[in-house]
């Protein structure tokens, strides 16, 4: 409803909704010539009208823009490596600007702040004056009905308060809020629309809260493990662990599980040979020292333990590889998970030998081999050692191997995947070539010189990586946006709508019936109910005999 | 190859025949359309131009201002009370164009016979999505191609239940049919994929509620568009006579066949409020979706990033809407950039941004 027209009809069509009025004197730019209280207000004001509020929402989309077209941190940090090194000039504007952390970034966080401060400031208001408007009446009847958007009238030889009191149940049977105001019963109906909008307008910001704790609160970490192995929820256990600001580690919830075994399944022909169907993690988990429970874990399916969410992110092969010393003792006897660098797995990794190996002389040394693994061989001789199909077809493990200082005693974190060869010296065959070697499953590399053996298994066991996570607030989230959801379809679908109906008595002593509706502007079906209403209304007062001269009533043309 | 392999090989053919027939059953309609622009320019109707110069009537304090009954429009005459309606104050009143076929018969004959091709059409592309749906066993929205061709379907099957309805759209035929046939073609030349089952990651009863809704409010959101942008170019017109302008020829014959620029910005305000709750809920269920896949519900992912800029963009729309000062054209230019958000996400994002979404299946 646009502000003249509620000038229009005064009293009658204030209030219709509890829509801040745009005042046009807030409008004026340059404020008012104030003290700082003035500011302040007139700032206040600014910040809660539809106008600004309009203008942030606009600022809040076009601000996410750059972050979904510039690598963000925290969505991928190579990513965003990668960028840097390519950029040379954009990268310091790019950091000054914080365009690598766009969500996170002030200007950002500025903006979504002041929207909300907005909400919560249009909100508030908005709420008593809603308040208020359940507690008092629906205004009394304009002057003239006619200059409503709809309208209807008719002559009747029913007394006038007969038809006000037959238009009052009427009403009130149809659950409008109706009384009786004069000569003219007003009514009012559609309540739902407001409710339903301070419901969504509040849930928006139940769903940020809930989104800032998860963001605060939040622990997130990483962990691989192979067939047959477990893990423990502490922090010692991940391989890697990101948490919130606020994260205190005794929030790890105390759990632990064990992978029972890891399957699998690929196309096996056709254009799509290789496509991933189904990737099936089988886990037995205990809380405490509570009893075991068996569960699987698929892709879209994590497990969750009391609320904390086990994911499953990615799989791989470990070879079991037997080392052996110079005298024929076992050493190390078990799988190496090896990373896949493609979609058919092909694999790299580092077999490290780092304690128990002595060379032929007895003496104590460390060993490292390179190992590259693909489940499914191509074939002997032909080209690149790449893998041709995920699953376990023609596994084959190639092998270079080094002696010497790992490097591992140095102090410094170390990959387990990665050889550091920098203090190694590698094996070389007997013409002083580099010796290096494809194993299939139960064959084994002999090292020169008697240092030892190392042998390719007959076993290939998978590991999977999971990712363990706890996000307090999801279920806020959750209701939040259910919430919303609600709220929006009622502020959406539910008109709010005005009904007076006025009988008096004419001058010819018949009573003449005037009804007029008022809705929001976009109000389709309020000619339509008046419509109803009136015939309703009029089974009970009928239309009176059309005297000579027509009072009202138009003429069709 | 087994025998289910082969049925669904055999399907996915059928599937692509389906179509392309599809595409030659819409090109038919598409000149049944013209047919029907052509033959309805003959008539001479100006209504337009005589509701906007008429002598100022039902200036405040006169009477109420009477409508005749319209087809479609808002005014409802009962047998005995009439009720009377009266434009929002400020707002023209002006009535609606007579449609494409301009009020002449052989024009109406022509525009049915369009709307039979396209339920035709409609009806052989929907089972082609179908028996590629049934070939794939899964939801047919795994790659854009399959993304493509439902979505063009949803929106000829939006357009013609709110004909069935009796809705006044059937100036949105000619546009919609063609941009279908865009799409189509779009579809079958670059977005082709064969036909295949889903990745694990896209394994997820959540696939049939958000990508279903998603696709849903996309082609709600596009007969918005279409009616805000008719809306701008009518409402310039009207503008025009109003001031005094004579608009040329040919923007006469075409815009006053239109529906009144009222009658097509409320068209489009109604259809975008409507399905904006169900792309809230697109977007929680991707959420939610994201959740599970993921571990985590939203990560600022290219996909979130735009589906929430679209969403935002239209929550502007519907407070520029209750905003006295953004009405009208202002609020059109809104609703405007809302849907080009809505396209970057579903082509540009796909293309052109490398976001975990990225099932596009092009290389
Ligand atoms: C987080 C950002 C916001 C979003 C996503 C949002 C969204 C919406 C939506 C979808 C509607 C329904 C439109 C309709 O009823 O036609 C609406 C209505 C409304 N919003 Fe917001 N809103 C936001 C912030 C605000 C703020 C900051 C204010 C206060 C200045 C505000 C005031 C209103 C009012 C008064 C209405 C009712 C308009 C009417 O009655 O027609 N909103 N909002």
């Amino acid at each position: 409803m646009s502000k003249t027209e509620e000038r229009d009809l005064g009293e009658a069509g204030a209030q219709l909704s509890t829509a801040p009025t745009e005042n046009p004197a807030d409008q004026a730019i340059g404020g008012p010539t104030l003290s700082a209280v003035g500011w302040l207000r007139w700032f206040w004001r600014q910040l809660t009208s539809m106008r600004v509020a309009l203008i942030l929402l606009f600022l809040l989309s076009l601000g996410s823009i750059p972050g979904s077209l510039i690598p963000q941190n925290s969505v991928d940090e190579l990513k965003v490596q990668a960028f840097k090194e390519q950029h040379d000039v954009l990268t310091p504007i790019y950091e000054k600007l914080q365009l690598f952390d766009v969500y996170s970034s002030v200007w950002f966080s500025a903006v979504y702040i002041l929207l909300f401060v907005s909400l919560i400031g249009c909100i508030v208001p908005r709420s008593w004056q809603f308040v208020g408007q359940l507690r008092s009446r629906p205004p009394g009847a304009p002057e003239r009905l006619t200059r409503l958007p709809a309208y209807t009238t008719w002559r009747t030889e029913t007394e006038p308060e007969q038809v006000r009191e037959a238009a009052l149940a009427m009403l009130r049977k149809r659950r409008f809020r109706a009384h009786d105001a004069g000569d003219a019963v007003a009514a009012e109906k559609g309540y739902l629309r407001e409710t339903g909008n301070l419901l969504f307008h509040v849930s928006l910001i139940v769903m940020l809260l809930a989104f800032a704790a998860g963001t605060l609160f939040k622990s997130e970490g990483g962990k691989l493990i192979v067939e047959g192995d477990g893990f423990s929820n502490t922090l010692t256990q991940y391989d890697d662990f990101k948490s919130g600001s606020l994260f205190s580690v005794e929030e790890l919830a105390p759990f632990s599980f064990e992978l029972d075994g890891f399957t699998g399944t690929y196309e096996k022909s056709g254009p799509q040979r290789g496509t991933p169907r189904t990737y099936e993690a089988a886990v037995t988990w205990s809380k405490g020292d509570g009893p075991e429970h068996r569960s699987v874990i698929e892709v879209n399916k994590p497990l969750e333990i009391d609320g904390t969410k086990i994911y499953l992110l990615s799989h791989g092969y470990a070879p079991v590889v037997t080392v052996r010393d110079g005298k024929g003792n076992v050493v190390t006897s078990e799988p190496v998970p090896l990373l896949p660098i493609d979609s058919n797995v092909t694999s790299t990794g580092a077999i490290k030998v780092m304690d128990g190996y002595r060379d032929k002389d007895g003496k104590k040394d460390q060993l490292g081999f390179q190992a590259f693994f693909v489940p499914t061989f191509a074939g002997a001789g032909e080209g690149d050692m790449f893998s041709q199909f995920p699953g376990l077809e023609y596994p084959v493990l190639a092998l270079t191997g080094y002696h010497g200082s790992l490097g591992v005693n140095a102090g410094l974190p170390q990959n387990v995947y990665q050889l550091d060869t920098r203090k190694m010296e590698q094996f070389k065959g007997p013409h002083g070539e580099i010796l290096k070697q494809r194993l299939r499953p139960g064959e084994t590399m002999k090292l020169p010189d008697g240092a030892g053996s190392i042998t390719f298994e007959n076993e290939v066991k998978e590991w999977a990586s999971f990712q363990i996570s706890q996000q307090p607030g999801n279920g806020w989230a959750l209701a939040g946006a259910i919430a919303a959801i609600t709220g929006l379809v009622g502020s959406l679908f539910i008109q709010r709508r005005r009904v007076w109906v006025r009988a008096v008595r004419g001058a010819d002593g018949v009573t003449v019936v005037e009804m007029a509706g008022l809705g929001r502007s976009e109000s389709a079906k309020l000619p339509e109910e008046l419509a109803e209403l009136a015939a309703t209304l009029n089974a009970q007062a009928p239309t009176a005999p059309e005297p000579v001269e027509v009072p009202v009533e138009g003429a069709e043309k | 190859m087994t025998l289910a392999a082969a049925t669904n090989a055999n399907l996915a053919e059928i599937s692509n025949y389906l179509i392309y027939s599809s595409m030659a059953v819409y090109t038919l309609a598409f000149f049944a359309h013209i047919a029907e622009w052509t033959l309805g320019s003959r008539s001479k109707v100006a209504r337009t131009a005589a509701a906007l110069t008429a002598p100022a009537r039902g200036a405040a304090g006169e009477g109420p201002k009477i409508q005749v009954k319209k087809v479609g429009g808002g005014t409802t005459v009962l047998e005995k009370p009439k009720v009377v309606t009266r434009a929002a104050n400020g707002a023209r009143d002006v009535p609606d164009g007579p449609g494409a076929h301009g009020g002449t018969e052989s024009g109406d004959l022509y525009g049915r016979i369009a709307v039979s091709l396209t339920v035709l059409a409609f009806l052989l592309e929907a089972a082609g999505v179908i028996s590629r749906a049934l070939s794939v066993q899964r939801a047919p929205w795994g790659n854009m191609y399959e993304f493509s061709t439902t979505f063009s379907t949803v929106v000829v099957g939006v357009y013609l239940a709110l004909l069935l309805a009796g809705k006044n759209v059937r100036w949105a035929g000619l546009p919609l049919v063609t941009t279908v046939l865009l799409d189509l073609g779009i579809a079958v030349t670059w977005l082709y994929t064969e036909s295949d089952q889903l990745v694990p990651a896209l394994d997820s009863y959540w696939l049939w509620i958000h990508v279903s809704t998603a696709i849903f409010c996309g082609a709600v959101f596009y007969l918005g568009a279409v009616g805000t942008v008719l809306y701008l170019f009518r409402d310039s017109y009207e503008n025009k006579l109003a001031n005094g302008g004579r608009p040329g020829r040919f923007a006469t014959s075409v815009l006053e066949r239109l529906p009144a620029s009222a009658s097509l910005d409320k068209f489009a305000y109604r259809v975008n409020a409507a399905v904006f709750p169900l792309w809230t809920f697109t977007i929680i269920a991707g959420a939610i979706w994201a959740g599970d896949a993921w571990g985590r519900y939203w990560g600022w992912d290219a996909k979130e990033v735009w589906s929430f800029i679209t969403w935002v963009a239209y929550a502007a729309y519907l407070h520029a809407r209750a905003t006295a000062g953004w009405k009208g054209r202002k609020a059109a230019y809104l609703a405007l950039i809302a849907f080009a958000c809505w396209l970057f996400n579903y082509y540009g994002v796909n293309m052109f941004v490398n976001s975990l979404h990225s099932y596009a299946g092009v290389e």
